[in-house]
C-alpha cells in the first residue's frame, strides 16, 4: 500500500467543519466572564505625547480599566525586537530603533496603539476609547521612501533614517562585465506597497488564571511557539512555562500573521496586570492601520550584455522601506531574500547589488507572500524582457541563452545560493506550449480589429524557499534556527496524531500530511489526525511562512515516520523471536524474511503498549517518534508564467485573457491543493499588478484604508489559470518537496506587467497597471508613433 | 434594549439586545452561532452573509432590530440532517476553500445566487460573486463549486 497516497487528490479534511460553520477562529472563542479591548490609536504620523487624560474613560459605565503606553513603560516591558541582524557594508550592525507595545512619548506612525481600554462589553470598551484623551504634539512627518534618508531624523540613534546599507557581490568583477559589454539595459522601477488583508482580521484572546499563575494567548499566528519565545524572553511577560500560546483556526496569513504584534503583547501582558480574560479583535480599518506592509522598494538596476545577448553582468540599487520600527523579520527581506534571488535562473557570472534600508513614518513593513523574492523577480524578469527587446531578440530566445543548463546543478550564483537541481528549459517549453506562445501574432492582429491593444510577457521565476538550513541562516544573521519539529505518535489500536510545528492557517497541512504519513506507514488517511498551532501540545515549532512546511516540517514527519517504522521492527523482531535485521516492513506489515510470518502495523502498536515483556537493554515500551529536521539547503522552486493581455485604449482597462503558469515544485503530495495554492499566489501577484497600492498621503495619513479605497482582487478580474507543472525533485529532503505557497505571487507581476508593457508598444509604467496609468501610457505610446 | 423574536435555523429564538446591535452581533455573541464571520466593516467582503427571510443579507450591515419576526438561515442551518448541502458538498470537492474564513459567506452567497438565476454561466457567477472577497483561493475553483453546486442544487429539486 506504500506509495499509494502521495501524488492522490484527496479531498481535505479539515473542509467539513469549514463548510458547516464549525471552523474555531480565534474570534469565536467566548468565555464567561471575559472581557473586551479596544486600543486607542495614534491619528497622527507622528507627534509627541505630551500626556494622557484617562479620567473620563474610567468613568464610563462597565469600564474596568485604561492602560497607556506610561504603564508599559512603567511596568518594564521591553520592546518588540527584530529576529534577523543585518549588517552593513562597513560591518556595523543594523539600527534598530525600540518598537514599544505602546507609544508612551512619541508616536511614529498612524494607528500606533498607545492605550487599552479593557470594559465588560465590546460596546463600552470602544465608547471609552473615544474619552481617553491624548495630548499630541504634531511632528513633520518622513513618508516618502526614496527621500526618506535626506529627511527629518527620526531617532536621534538613526542618522539619516538608515538602518543600514547593505551589499551582496562582487563589485570590481560586476563593473568588468559592464565595462566590456556590447550592450547595457538600464531599468528603474518601484515595487508597490500592499497590504496583506487576510480576509480574518487579526485577533487575540489572554486568559490569566490566578491559580496557576498561567497566561493562555490565543492569537491569529502563523507560528505560535514564536509568539511564546519572544514575549516570554524578550519583552517578558512570563516565564516561558507559564505562557501557553493557541493559533486555533487562521483565516489566511500570506506573512502577516507570522509577526509579532503591540496588540496580542499588551493583551497578555494587561491579562495578568488585571487578572482577567480580554478580547480583542481588529476591525478591517485597525488591519489596513497596523499589519505590517509589504514590498515598497525603489531600484535602479542594468543588466550588462555581450553581442550574443549573453548576460555579463548585472547592478542593483535599492531603497527599501522598512516604516516606522522594524518587525520580527522586517531586515531580512529586502537583503537575504531578495539580493540572493537576483540570479533568477541565469547564468550571469558577476552581481552586485546594495540595498539601504530606510525608516519612514508608515506602519512596518515586513514578509508578505514571497518576501523579497517578488521583489528580486518582478526586477530580473523586467529587466530581461526589457533587455531582449532593445536587443530585438525574442524574449524567450534571450532566457534560453542564458538559462543555467540542467545538467549544471549544483549551479553556485554569485550571491551566495547553491541551487540544487532545476529544469529551466522544460518549463519554459511548456509554458510556451500551453501558451501558443507561436501563434500570438496573430491574436494581436484579430485583437487589433476590435479595437483592443494585445500584449504577451513572460516571467521566469526562481525562490528560495524551505527555510532554512540553520547554519546558513545564523551566519546571515538569523536570530533563531529554521529547522522543523515533528512527531508521530502511533495510538494502541493503531491510529496516528501527527503533531507538527508547521501552522496551517489554509494550505491544508491537515490532509497533506497525514497524507504523506499515511502513505508511509501503510494507513488509510482517515486513520492520521494532525495537530499544530498549540504550545501546550507540542515541543517547539517555528511555523509556516517561506513555502516552508512540506520541504521542512513535512521532512520532520517523514524522518518520524521512519523512526517509527524502525522501532516497530524491533518490537516485530521480539513478537516474532527473531533478529531484526530478519523484519521487512512491507507498510502495512511487517515480515519475518525467512518464513511466512507476519504482524500487521495495528498489532504492533498495540504490542507496543500492552506488551509485559520487554528485554532490557535498548527497547522501551511505547511507539511514539520525534525528529527535528534542519534542511541541508534551501529549495528551489522555479517556472514560467506567460500572461496575455488586452487593454481597451478608450478606458484604459487591461483584461488578463490568459494565464498560463508552468511550476516545478518537486514532488507533490496532493496536486489539487498544490493547484489552489497556485491559483491563489496568481490572485495577490496579479492583484499587485494590476489592483493593489498602499498609499499615504504627505501628512502620513492612509488614504487606501479600507475596501472601498484599497482594491482587492475579486472574481471577475480573473479569467481561469492554466496550470501545469513539471518535476526535478529536491535532491536534500526525503520527502523531495520544494515548496508551492508562494510561486504563483512571484512569478505573475513581471508576466503581467511585460504583457502590458508589450501591449503598449514598450511604455513603462509601474504597478499597479490601474486603468487610468494605463490610458495615459496609451495616449503617450501613440504621441511617439505620430511623431 | 429590545426583544427579537427570529426562526434560526429551524428553532424559535428570542434575543434581547441594543437597538443599534447589528444582526451579525447577534447571531454570533448571543445566538453562539459563529460560522458567520466579519471580515470587514464596510459592507464589502461578505463573510457575515446569511439568508433573512430567503435572501441573502450581509449581516453587519442589518440591525438586530430590524428583523424581528425574520426566518433567518446561517451556515450551520444549511446542512439537513447532517448531509451536506449541494453546494457545501461541492465546495469541499472542487476544493473552494483554504482558509475558510470566507467560506460561509460564499456558500449562502452561491445558494442564493443558484435560487435567483435560471442559467449560470462562469462569467455570470464570476460577476454576481464582487461583493464576496477571497484573499485565498484565486476565485478559479470557487466558481467550478457553484456551476456543480447549482447542478446539485436542481438534481435535488427534481
Amino acid at each position: 500500500m506504500s506509495g499509494s497516497l502521495v501524488g492522490q487528490r484527496i479531498l481535505r479534511k479539515e473542509d467539513h467543519r469549514y463548510i458547516t460553520g464549525k471552523g474555531r477562529y480565534t474570534d469565536d472563542i467566548q468565555q464567561v466572564g471575559m472581557t473586551y479591548g479596544c486600543f486607542v490609536r495614534s491619528p497622527y504620523a507622528r507627534a509627541d505625547i505630551k500626556g494622557f487624560d484617562v479620567s473620563q474613560a474610567l468613568e464610563m459605565e462597565d469600564v474596568i480599566s485604561v492602560l497607556t503606553g506610561l504603564d508599559v513603560a512603567a511596568d518594564g516591558l521591553g520592546g518588540l525586537p527584530c529576529g534577523w541582524m543585518i549588517h552593513s557594508k562597513d560591518g556595523s550592525e543594523m539600527r534598530q530603533p525600540v518598537h514599544p507595545v505602546m507609544a508612551a512619548e512619541r508616536v511614529n506612525y498612524l494607528g500606533e496603539p498607545v492605550a487599552l481600554v479593557v470594559a465588560e462589553t465590546k460596546e463600552a470598551a470602544k465608547n471609552a476609547a473615544e474619552l481617553v484623551l491624548v495630548d499630541y504634539e504634531e511632528l513633520t512627518p518622513v513618508v516618502d521612501v526614496a527621500s526618506a534618508a535626506q529627511g527629518e531624523q527620526l531617532y536621534a540613534e538613526v542618522p539619516n533614517n538608515t538602518c543600514y546599507e547593505w551589499g551582496l557581490g562582487d563589485e570590481a568583477a560586476t563593473d568588468e562585465g559592464f565595462a566590456s559589454a556590447a550592450h547595457v539595459t538600464h531599468i528603474e522601477l518601484t515595487n508597490n506597497r500592499l497590504i496583506p488583508n487576510a480576509i480574518e482580521p487579526r485577533a487575540a484572546l489572554a486568559e490569566y488564571n490566578s491559580g496557576t499563575d498561567e497566561i493562555v494567548l490565543h492569537t491569529t499566528s502563523q507560528n505560535p511557539h514564536l509568539v511564546r519565545l519572544i514575549l516570554t524572553a524578550f519583552v517578558q511577560i512570563a516565564p516561558e512555562h507559564k505562557l501557553r500560546v493557541i493559533a486555533p483556526d487562521v483565516g489566511g496569513g500570506f506573512g502577516s500573521k507570522i509577526f509579532i504584534y503591540s496588540e496580542e503583547t499588551a493583551l497578555a501582558w494587561a491579562s495578568k496586570k488585571l487578572g482577567l480574560s480580554i478580547k480583542w479583535t481588529a476591525e478591517r480599518s485597525e488591519s489596513f492601520l497596523t499589519d505590517a506592509h509589504g514590498r515598497d522598494h525603489v531600484t535602479k538596476a542594468a543588466l550588462a550584455m555581450d553581442s550574443e545577448g549573453q548576460f555579463l553582468a548585472f547592478k542593483v540599487s535599492t531603497t527599501a522601506n522598512m516604516g516606522a520600527y522594524l518587525s520580527t523579520f522586517a531586515s531580512s527581506v529586502p537583503t537575504y531574500l531578495y539580493g540572493t534571488l537576483l540570479a533568477g535562473q541565469y547564468r550571469t557570472p558577476a552581481i552586485y547589488v546594495e540595498v539601504n534600508s530606510v525608516f519612514t513614518n508608515t506602519a512596518p513593513v515586513d514578509a508578505y507572500r514571497g518576501a523579497g523574492r517578488p521583489e528580486a523577480t518582478y526586477l530580473v524578469e523586467r529587466i530581461v524582457e526589457k533587455a531582449a527587446g532593445e536587443i530585438g531578440l525574442n524574449p524567450a530566445e534571450l532566457r534560453r541563452r542564458n538559462f543555467i543548463g540542467k545538467d549544471q546543478f549544483p549551479y553556485q550564483t554569485p550571491v551566495a545560493l547553491e541551487y540544487d537541481i532545476g529544469d529551466y528549459e522544460a518549463s519554459l517549453d511548456k509554458a510556451l506550449e500551453m501558451a501558443s506562445y507561436e501563434t500570438f501574432e496573430q491574436r494581436r492582429v484579430e485583437a487589433l480589429a476590435r479595437g483592443k491593444l494585445r500584449g504577451i510577457g513572460l516571467s521566469c521565476y526562481i525562490e528560495a524557499c524551505g527555510l532554512a538550513p540553520s547554519q546558513v541562516a545564523g551566519a546571515l544573521g538569523a536570530g533563531v534556527g529554521l529547522w522543523e519539529s515533528g512527531e508521530v505518535r502511533v495510538n494502541p489500536t493503531g491510529s496516528v496524531t501527527v503533531l507538527t510545528g508547521s501552522h496551517s492557517h489554509g494550505q491544508g497541512h491537515e490532509t497533506t500530511f497525514a497524507q504523506l504519513v499515511a502513505d508511509r506507514l501503510g494507513l488509510a488517511i482517515e486513520d492520521v489526525e494532525v495537530v499544530h498551532g498549540d504550545t501546550g501540545k507540542l515541543d517547539f515549532g517555528l511555523g509556516t511562512y517561506g513555502s516552508r512546511s512540506l520541504a521542512v516540517g513535512g521532512s520532520a514527519l517523514s524522518v518520524a515516520a521512519d523512526k517509527v517504522v524502525e522501532k516497530g521492527r524491533k518490537i516485530a523482531a521480539l513478537l516474532l523471536n527473531t533478529e531484526v535485521d530478519n523484519i521487512a516492513f512491507d507498510a502495512p506489515v511487517y515480515k519475518m524474511m525467512d518464513s511466512n510470518e507476519t504482524k500487521t502495523f495495528q498489532e504492533i502498536a498495540f504490542a507496543a503498549y500492552v506488551n509485559h515483556d520487554w528485554p532490557s537493554d535498548n527497547l522501551e515500551p511505547g511507539l511514539a517518534e520525534k525528529a527535528f529536521y534542519d534542511p541541508l539547503n534551501f529549495t528551489y522552486p522555479a517556472g514560467t508564467h506567460i500572461c496575455e493581455v488586452e487593454i481597451d485604449p478608450d478606458t484604459g482597462v487591461t483584461e488578463i485573457v490568459q494565464f498560463v503558469a508552468v511550476d516545478d515544485f518537486g514532488t507533490i503530495i496532493n496536486p489539487m491543493i498544490v493547484e489552489g495554492q497556485v491559483h491563489g499566489g496568481l490572485a495577490q501577484g496579479i492583484g499587485q499588478a494590476l489592483l493593489e497600492q498602499a498609499v499615504y498621503d504627505e501628512s502620513g495619513q492612509l488614504v487606501t484604508g479600507s475596501y472601498m479605497d484599497y482594491c482587492m482582487p475579486r472574481a471577475d478580474n480573473f479569467p481561469d489559470f492554466k496550470v501545469g507543472m513539471t518535476c526535478t525533485p529536491c535532491t536534500h529532503n526525503p520527502v523531495g518537496a520544494k515548496g508551492c505557497g508562494e510561486a504563483g505571487a512571484i512569478g505573475s507581476p513581471p508576466a503581467v506587467m511585460n504583457a502590458v508593457i508589450n501591449a503598449l508598444g514598450g511604455v513603462e509604467i509601474d504597478m499597479p497597471a490601474t486603468p487610468e496609468k494605463v490610458w495615459r501610457a496609451v495616449l503617450s505610446s501613440q504621441a511617439q508613433k505620430i511623431a | 434594549m429590545e426583544a427579537i423574536k427570529l426562526q434560526v435555523n429551524g428553532r424559535k429564538r428570542t434575543v434581547h439586545c441594543a437597538t443599534n446591535a447589528t444582526l451579525v452581533d447577534v447571531i454570533r455573541e448571543q445566538l453562539h452561532l459563529t460560522g458567520t464571520h466579519v471580515g470587514c466593516d464596510t459592507s464589502q467582503c461578505g463573510a457575515c452573509t446569511v439568508h433573512l427571510d430567503g435572501d441573502a443579507v450581509k449581516a453587519c450591515t442589518i440591525l438586530a432590530a430590524q428583523c424581528d419576526g425574520s426566518t433567518l438561515t446561517t451556515i450551520e442551518g444549511l446542512a439537513q440532517n447532517e448531509v451536506h448541502h449541494p453546494m457545501q458538498q461541492a465546495f469541499n470537492e472542487c476544493h473552494g476553500l483554504q482558509c475558510g474564513f470566507c467560506t460561509p459567506g460564499m456558500i449562502m452567497s452561491a445558494v442564493d445566487l443558484v435560487h435567483k438565476e435560471e442559467e449560470l454561466s462562469p462569467e455570470a457567477i464570476r460577476s454576481a460573486l464582487e461583493g464576496n472577497i477571497c484573499r485565498c483561493t484565486g476565485y478559479q475553483n470557487i466558481v467550478a463549486a457553484v456551476v456543480q453546486g447549482a447542478a446539485g442544487m436542481k438534481e435535488q429539486q427534481s
